[in-house]
């Protein structure tokens, strides 16, 4: 099966700086992901993780807070380098690239969906979805098709009507819908989306899970951190972290499959 | 760079500067006055040299003038006419200058004397002028009416008088003066012509004071001597003082503006070897024409680095203003760098901005800059009618400069002033822009 992604034993250590001798205390600090080491403190954040992430596969990453969620996906997301370790996306190795190169990368390869959905204020609808084009490679102008792809996007989305707003005109789950459509552009290998229902209520949540799942069964490769069970229920596999570790792995649909996700939405469909 | 990208990062940096109007306008000001003043203050610096200019360049760029003057007092003073002193230019100088330097091309020996003349009942104090046929060509001057003296007039040792324009119409408010005779002690001599106006000039260098031709009488030198004769009288308190002098002035003329230098050279030379005493003084226009070109480099650099100062503070209010525009704008920071921008773009980012933002204030510092002349005009009215009580007349030498003043806009400050607005913009936008490059993307998206 050809991967999207894959992440071969990945650490990430942040140094907090030396070590503080503190009289009484052990020498050894007892939780594992802090750590003494040569009279430095470092937070490992991750600790070895090798995950695969298979084309077409949507991926729930859960745990709780100060597992190491968050920096998995900004490895991921090539907004920060591991500190051993390799991270291949697309096939290419790009776990330490510099930042010009990790730049192209974040625009050509990779989606971002952030919770609090990160879109310019400045900028209209239209716009936003079209800020990744402005960092292609050899900046071209933005052509007719360029411009067409962009108002269908919108359209997909449910905004067609909407073009000329600007963000604080919206509501979040509109917000969001620009943030989905705007992750497309460059049409990337993944799409990563960190909390995406994070700041939504239930209902407006279910639509933005409907986008994805949409999104999924076109064949796009979803990678998604939440809190929630039953958001991550939306996804084909679920990924549990606990201290900087992958703690727990469970696949609850194949990487192909296109049926409905929801149960409950299923079993009402059932008994009509 | 590409074109289309750098129009496409202008329009960002405008649309983000309209975000805050009042703002991104308070901070243009401090750009607008600069340039307003960088352009002014030079514009103030050209009129006045430009007017000194003038002035020389009346005096004729290829003139030499050499004055007599009265030695110091004390020094040793030639006294052989029984007491009187005698001193400067001799008619054998002028024999000898015109005679032994070749370069030299006309000359004019010239006596002058301050007398009244008068006319019926009508009377002018004015400046009794003797000299040749070739003043009139030597010294640019035009004739309102009748002739000059001629060579005739001299050898004759004719009576005749031209008048300058003042002393025709203060003397002959309503009749013709040509034909008339004007008396000037107990001489009379008839009216033959009446020159133009002439602007009078300002004191340059020691020797040469402020003149005003308006109120010349020119008669034939050799009229001048046998009339009036070397050794000139004054009455003076107790009795007369008296001094014997030749010539007051020789004016030469060259042909070319090349020549000037060593001719001058070549007077001094030979004056010096025939005066024991320094009694003589030699004036090339073409030099203070230099000396006035130093002036205003020295004005320029003076009054441009103040107004240099002014453009560094709206540059500061500049950086400052961006530099909160960075933290401000921190999120929108690493949305772009999520989303595939690298260092470089986001430094283009922000100085295109700066630069917009200083480039608009330059350019209306510029229009701002083009109205010194009317801003000018304005000031002057306000200082002549509100702040120095004075009547037209009473002027001193400095404020007749001040009020004859014309400022001058110099092109070449135009683009100067717009280019330091830009480069303003690119100094002071540097550092902001590096701080909003440097941001960490996971930190900047963070950023509430
Ligand atoms: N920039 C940083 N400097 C130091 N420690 C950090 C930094 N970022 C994250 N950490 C630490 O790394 C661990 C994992 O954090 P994170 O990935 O944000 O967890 P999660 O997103 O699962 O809540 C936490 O202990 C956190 O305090
Ligand atoms: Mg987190």
């Amino acid at each position: 099966m050809k991967l999207a992604a894959q992440v071969v034993d990945l650490t990430k250590f942040y140094d907090l700086g030396p070590a503080i001798p503190v009289a009484g205390a052990n020498d050894e600090l007892q939780y594992a992901p802090i750590a003494a080491n040569e009279g430095r403190i470092l937070v490992k954040a991750l600790r070895g993780v090798s995950i695969d992430f298979p084309e077409g596969d949507f991926v729930a990453v859960m745990g709780s807070s100060g597992s190491g969620k968050s920096t998995l996906l900004n490895v991921l997301g090539g907004l920060d380098r591991p500190t051993t370790g390799h991270y291949v996306l697309g096939g290419e190795d790009v776990s330490q690239m510099d930042d010009v190169e990790l730049s192209h990368v974040r625009n050509q390869k990779i989606g971002f969906i952030f919770q609090s959905y990160n879109l310019i204020m400045q900028y209209t609808v239209l716009e936003n979805i079209e800020l990744p084009l402005q960092y292609r490679p050899g900046y071209p102008a933005l052509s007719a098709a360029d411009h067409e792809w962009c108002l269908n996007l919108a359209k997909k989305v449910g905004l067609g009507d909407r073009l000329d707003h600007r963000p604080f005109q919206l509501s979040g789950g509109q917000q969001q819908r620009v943030a989905v459509a705007r992750s497309m552009v460059n049409d990337p290998e993944i799409i990563l989306a960190d909390e995406p229902t994070g700041n939504l209520d239930s209902a407006t949540g279910i639509e933005i899970m409907e986008m994805l799942w949409a999104l999924n069964r076109e064949g796009r490769t979803i990678i998604m951190v939440t809190h929630e069970h039953d958001i991550a229920e939306w996804a084909k596999r679920q990924i549990v972290m606990r201290d900087g570790l992958v703690h727990k792995e469970t696949r609850t649909r194949p990487v192909h499959d296109t049926s409905d996700p929801v149960p409950h939405r299923r079993m009402a469909s059932a008994n009509v | 760079m590409s074109f289309s990208r750098l129009i496409r990062t202008v329009q960002l940096g405008l649309k983000s500067l309209m975000l805050h109007k009042l703002r991104s306008g308070l901070t243009m000001l401090g750009i607008v006055f600069g340039v307003f003043s960088v352009i002014a203050m030079l514009a103030i610096g050209e009129g006045a040299s430009a007017q000194a200019q003038k002035q020389i360049v009346a005096l004729g760029a290829t003139n030499i003038i050499v004055r007599s003057i009265k030695p110091v007092e004390g020094s040793s003073s030639d006294t052989s006419q029984g007491g009187t002193p005698r001193y400067g230019l001799l008619r054998s100088d002028f024999r000898r200058l015109t005679k032994t330097i070749p370069t030299v091309l006309d000359a004019i020996p010239i006596r002058e004397l301050p007398r009244e003349a008068r006319f019926l009942r009508h009377t002018m104090n004015c400046r009794l002028v003797g000299c040749t046929a070739e003043y009139v060509a030597i010294n640019h001057l035009g004739l309102l009416k009748g002739r000059f003296l001629t060579d005739a007039d001299q050898q004759n040792l004719a009576n005749v008088v031209v008048l300058a324009s003042d002393v025709a119409t203060k003397l002959f408010p309503t009749e013709d003066p040509l034909g008339k005779a004007l008396q000037v002690d107990s001489m009379y001599y008839t009216v033959i012509g009446v020159t133009a106006d002439r602007t009078p000039s300002a004191g340059i260098g020691g020797s040469l004071a402020a003149q005003d031709f308006n109120k010349d009488l020119y008669i034939p030198i050799n009229t001048f001597r046998v009339r009036l004769g070397d050794q000139i009288f004054t009455p003076k308190q107790g009795g007369m003082d008296s001094e014997y002098v030749e010539l007051n002035q020789i004016t030469l003329s060259v042909k070319t503006v090349d020549d000037v230098l060593k001719t001058a050279d070549a007077v001094r030379g030979t004056l010096e070897k025939f005066h024991t005493q320094k009694d003589f003084a030699v004036v090339v226009p073409l030099e203070l024409l230099k000396q006035a070109d130093q002036l205003r480099q020295i004005f320029n650099i003076v009054l441009g680095s103040i107004a240099a100062i002014s453009l560094i503070v709206g540059g500061i209010g500049i950086m400052n203003i961006m530099l909160a525009t960075v933290t401000e704008r921190t999120r929108e920071i690493g949305i772009r760098r999520a989303l595939g921008a690298r260092q470089r773009d986001i430094i283009e980012q922000f100085l295109t901005e700066t630069v917009v933002l200083s480039g608009s204030g330059g350019l209306l510092g510029v229009g701002l800059g083009l109205m010194t002349p009317y801003a000018f005009l304005l000031i002057r009215w306000v200082t002549f009618n509100f702040i120095l009580d004075t009547k037209r007349g009473t002027l001193s030498e400095t404020t007749r400069m001040f009020s004859e003043m014309q400022p001058t806009v110099a092109l070449w400050s135009l683009p100067l002033a717009f280019g330091i607005s830009v480069g303003i913009g690119i100094l002071f936008g540097l550092y902001p822009a590096h701080a909003a490059a440097k941001l960490d993307p996971i930190e900047a998206l963070r950023h509430e």
